[in-house]
This record gives structure tokens, C-alpha cells and sequence, in this order.
């Protein structure tokens, strides 16, 4: 009985202690994922003479003059570049998800022929990378005359596999075939059908992905510097990307900082609205569904 | 009777194809026909020097034998995988701990939502950013130099660029920061699936947290564990941004005549950028060849081929 107890005792205390541990080690991988933004945010409010000075973690008072002379540079139009990011990572927020939507429906809703050899060909191909086909894309986009145009960067997320696959795991378990049946018998087309009976059930599946599309598109660096040679066409990592070949110790510092917390923060933002959403839609596309 | 149901059935099946139609036209101008012209490519003399343009000649597999037995890409190749390892064993590991104590009944952690948000964070920012950010503050005389000079850590400043070991530990902490809450959401919504029966019959036979970790937990995960390893592997050969941006793309620091922080597709874009056609598609062959292995295995492993209706 009181071995019992004891041992009882012994297995509580090792649960707390387990629990102490393991609030440590999260708070240390928080303070490890945070600190970095942290000093981008001070350091973007402080001037150049302060920051070549040394480290703190206190904010100063610059933060308008460095936001100031982000605006006036000329070399990197950087409200630019935000506005060409936004544009294309909207179009192709807004195709992706349509476009995949209407291509799980094809597979979900129909029986044809060459239905499975579709699903498996495209789940195939999934997780190709994009860089592999890149000396052909270009090769494309040089003969269709597309350089510098944003079209090679919005209408190829038409066809996105893995987009497909989560809408295509998501019909699977929300939408029975039964209601595409009752929308036929009061006469609705097919088309009519998948726009005005289909996406609206699908909507919680495609705010998700079209968070993801936008983001990655946002993020894109590789395809997009193939593409976007002209200064004011760049969107902003490419612009980013250009600031390591100026001379370094001519610039501002201050304004580097600037640079860099413009293009990371209005993410963040972005994220903390809807992490909800994000961080419950991470799990849900993956293995298995 | 039938015979026009099943017309009208077929009627309606019609727009199967309907609908493909975006989706294949789109794929076959994007997708299929840049991977056929780069292949094909590959076989030819084709490049530029100055504003000549040498080719396209018919040259057979000289590129893959000049990329094969060139002084190039199993360095690259190398690099590549050493800075995906040191991202990745941490990753593993944490993301496993961090699920485990998530998906912990007993261990009932608060704040859960937080560390999750948190951990996330890093994914979704712009990676060419967020190196531009770690490479102002490793600079020479950025902030980190500074504070493990006040700090008394260091006695003079480190440059940490200009050191092999330094920049790819560098890439490959930031490789971590950025994939290691993915990873935990993962492993996480595996650990979940697993039985609580399981973990009860294990408690009933005195098993502690250790034994039902290794026991139950990490058998009956292996599925997932695969998918994680091979997908994140995918990820890593196709390492680009960051250390791109870090090394302002010359691979550097360049150690006994080696680029030490050059990875694959910073070579493969070199190459494009120099409009050296003929090696690129050779290269580009290369990487499609082994991350279509590697796709075929998760391919398998998730059971995604059985699942085709």
C-alpha cells in the first residue's frame, strides 16, 4: 500500500518535472524563432551612426527617417516591388485554388476513362521540383516573347499538384456526391453546379491554400529573377536580393534594415490574423489526410 | 430504359474532361514541354561566349560526361548535403520532442496554440529575406559580432563569412529555424492518430514515457517519419535562397579552390544566367533523375498509388 503510494508519489513528481522541462526547452525555441525579428524591428528604428555604435535591444527614434529613405531610393523601388508582389501573388492565389478546385471536381464528380490515369499522373508529378524544368521554361518564355512579363509567373500555379491534392483529400471527406445529384435534378448545368453549389462548400479548403499559394508566391525568388529584368517589373526578394551588390559600407544601414523589415513584417501580420487557419491547414494536406 | 441512363451518365461524364482541360493545358505548355526541351537540350553543344552563341550541336552525352567527371558538381553536391544535414538532424529531433510532449495526454501543456504559432513563424517569411537579414547581422560588424565581443565571448570580431564551417552552419541553423515547426505540425498530427488504447495497455504494464516513445510510438510512426525524411531531402536538394543571398551567389568561402557554400540549383542558375545551355540541361537531367526517385519512394510510402480510385 504505501510502495504503492510512493511510487505513485514518484510518478507525479517526474510528470512535473517532465512539464518544467519541457516549458524550457518551448520557451527557449520561442525566444530562438522570435529574437531575430526582434532586432530586425529595433534595428529598422535606428540610424546609421547608432547602429555601427553596437547592439541593443532598446528601439530608438529613427524609424520614419529610415521608412523615408526607403521611399526616396531610387536604385530600389521597393513600393514598387510590394505592389508587383501583391498583384502576382494575388492572381495566383485566385487561379490556383479555382483552377485545382475544378480539377479535384473532374476527378472527384465523374467516372471517365482516363480518370485514374489522371489521379495517379498527377500525384506523380507532384513533388517534382520546378527548378529542374527551368532551362526549358525560360527557353519557352524567350519564344513566346514573355520576358518581363508577370503571365510566366501567375498562369503555370494553374496547374498545381499539390493544391489539387488537398482539395481533392477535402472533397473526400466533405462532399458527397449525393448534392452534385440534387443540383442536376433542379436542372442546374455542370458548370453552373461546380460554381455556385461546389465552391461555396469548398470555401474553408480554399482560404487555406489560397493563404499558401499566396505566400509562396510572395516568397518566390528563383523563377521570378529568371524572369523580371526590368527595375521596375522586380518583385521585392529580387529587389532584396540586389541590395548585396552595392558597396556595403556606402549604404545606410538604418535603411537596410527598413528594407528588409518591409518585406517580412507585412507577413507576419498577415500570419498572426490567420494562423488559425494556417497552422490547422499545415497537418490537414499532408500524408494520409 | 438503361440504355438511356447510362447515355445520359456518359453525358455527364463528358465534362471529366471538361474540367481537366485547364489544368492539362496549362501542365503540358509549363511543365511538360520545358522538361522535354530541357532533356533534349542536354544532348546538344549549346552555349555562349561573349555575344556568340555557340551551337545547337548534336554532341550526344559529352555534357553528362563533362558535369560527371568535372571538378564541379560532387563538391556541389556535397556541400549541398552537409548544410541539408545540419538543418535537418536538429529538426528531427526537436520536431519529434516537441510532438511528443504535444500529443502527450498527461503531460498537458498550456499555451499549446502560442508555441505552435510560433514555431510556424519562420516558415512562411520570405527566405531571400530573411538571409539578408541574418547576413547584416553576421557581417563583420553587425550586431551579433558586437555582442559576443561585449559579451566577452569573443576577443575580436569573427568573420563569420569568410569561414567554410561558420557560413554553412549558418544555412543550415536557418535550414532548422525555418522547417522545424512544419515538421513538429507533422510528426504531431501522426502522433495523434496512434491509438490511446495502445498507450493505456503500455501504462497498465509500467512502461514509462521513454519506453512508450520508443516502443509504440516511433514503430507506429515510421510511415510518416519516412515521408518526412525524404520529402524534406527533396526540400534540401533543392536548397537555393539562402545561400544564394548569403554569399551573394558566389558560393563562397572558396576553400583550396572550391566554392564550400555553392549548393546544386546555385549552380544550375549560374549556368543559366551565363546561358550555358547545354551543361544546365545536363545538370537539370541529373536533379530530375534523383528527385524522381525519391518522389517515387514517397510515392510508395504513402500508399498514394493503392489510393487511386
Amino acid at each position: 500500500m504505501a510502495r504503492a503510494k510512493n511510487q505513485n508519489f514518484s510518478k507525479g513528481a517526474s510528470l512535473h518535472a517532465r512539464r518544467v522541462i519541457a516549458y524550457i526547452v518551448l520557451i527557449f525555441l520561442t525566444i530562438i524563432c522570435l529574437f531575430w525579428f526582434y532586432l530586425l524591428f529595433v534595428n529598422a528604428t535606428r540610424s546609421n551612426g547608432e547602429l555601427k555604435r553596437g547592439f541593443t535591444l532598446l528601439p530608438s527614434k529613427y524609424f520614419v527617417r529610415n521608412f523615408k529613405m526607403l521611399l526616396n531610393n531610387k536604385e530600389l523601388p521597393m513600393i514598387r516591388g510590394l505592389l508587383n508582389s501583391a498583384f502576382i501573388s494575388i492572381c495566383c492565389a485566385g487561379l490556383c485554388t479555382y483552377f485545382s478546385t475544378m480539377t479535384a471536381y473532374a476527378i472527384h464528380a465523374y467516372d471517365f476513362k482516363a480518370k485514374k490515369i489522371m489521379y495517379t499522373f498527377i500525384l506523380a508529378v507532384m513533388m517534382i521540383p520546378t527548378q529542374v524544368t527551368a532551362l526549358g521554361f525560360i527557353d519557352l518564355i524567350r519564344n513566346m516573347g514573355l520576358e518581363d512579363s508577370f503571365i510566366p509567373l501567375i498562369v503555370p500555379t494553374i496547374a498545381a499538384p499539390v493544391t489539387f491534392f488537398y482539395m481533392k483529400q477535402y472533397m473526400d471527406s466533405t462532399l458527397p456526391l449525393a448534392i452534385i445529384e440534387a443540383a442536376r435534378i433542379d436542372g442546374a448545368g455542370e458548370f453552373r453546379t461546380f460554381n455556385q453549389v461546389i465552391l461555396p462548400i469548398m470555401k474553408p479548403a480554399i482560404a487555406v491554400q489560397a493563404i499558401f499559394t499566396f505566400v509562396s508566391s510572395w516568397n518566390n525568388y528563383f523563377t521570378p529573377a529568371l524572369v523580371l529584368h526590368d527595375l521596375n517589373k522586380m518583385t521585392l526578394p529580387i529587389l532584396l536580393a540586389r541590395l548585396r551588390s552595392f558597396e556595403w559600407s556606402k549604404l545606410d544601414m538604418g535603411m537596410i534594415y527598413m528594407m528588409i523589415a518591409f518585406s517580412i513584417f507585412p507577413v507576419i501580420v498577415f500570419y498572426l490574423c490567420l494562423s488559425r487557419f494556417i497552422v490547422g491547414g499545415v497537418a490537414m494536406g499532408s500524408v494520409k489526410g | 430504359m438503361s440504355k438511356s441512363k447510362n447515355s445520359k451518365v456518359v453525358r455527364y461524364n463528358r465534362w471529366g474532361y471538361i474540367f481537366l482541360i485547364p489544368f492539362l493545358v496549362v501542365y503540358v505548355i509549363f511543365q511538360l514541354i520545358p522538361l522535354v526541351s530541357t532533356i533534349y537540350y542536354s544532348f546538344y553543344e549549346y552555349y555562349r561566349v561573349g555575344l556568340m552563341q555557340v551551337g545547337p550541336n548534336w554532341i550526344g552525352l559529352e555534357n553528362y560526361k563533362s558535369i560527371f567527371q568535372g571538378s564541379e558538381l560532387l563538391p556541389y553536391f556535397k556541400n549541398t548535403m552537409i548544410m541539408w544535414l545540419i538543418g535537418f538532424i536538429p529538426q528531427i529531433l526537436v520536431s519529434l520532442l516537441l510532438g511528443a510532449w504535444f500529443s502527450d495526454n498527461r503531460l498537458k501543456l498550456k499555451c499549446e496554440g502560442f508555441f505552435k504559432v510560433v514555431i510556424y513563424l519562420p516558415n512562411l517569411i520570405m527566405a531571400s529575406a530573411f538571409a539578408m537579414l541574418f547576413f547584416t547581422l553576421f557581417s563583420d560588424l553587425g550586431p551579433i559580432n558586437s555582442l559576443l565581443l561585449n559579451s566577452g565571448i569573443l576577443k575580436e570580431r569573427f568573420s563569420f563569412f569568410s569561414n567554410a564551417a561558420a557560413t554553412r552552419s549558418i544555412v543550415g541553423f536557418m535550414n532548422f529555424l525555418m522547417w522545424f515547426g512544419n515538421t513538429t505540425i507533422l510528426l504531431m498530427a501522426g502522433m495523434m492518430g496512434i491509438d490511446t488504447s495502445l498507450m493505456e495497455a503500455a501504462e497498465v504494464d509500467g512502461a514509462n514515457s521513454r519506453q512508450k516513445f520508443f516502443k509504440i510510438t516511433l514503430p507506429l510512426l515510421r510511415p510518416i517519419l519516412i515521408y518526412v525524411i525524404i520529402t524534406s531531402l527533396i526540400g534540401g536538394i533543392q536548397m537555393f535562397d539562402v545561400p544564394q543571398i548569403l554569399t551573394s551567389g558566389s558560393g563562397s568561402p572558396i576553400v583550396k579552390g572550391v566554392k564550400t557554400s555553392e549548393t546544386l540549383i546555385m549552380f544550375l542558375n549560374d549556368n543559366l544566367f551565363s546561358k550555358n545551355y547545354g551543361k544546365a540541361g545536363a545538370l537539370s537531367v541529373f536533379l530530375f533523375v534523383i528527385t524522381g526517385i525519391l518522389s517515387l519512394i514517397v510515392f510508395k510510402v504513402s500508399g498514394n498509388d493503392k489510393k487511386a480510385k
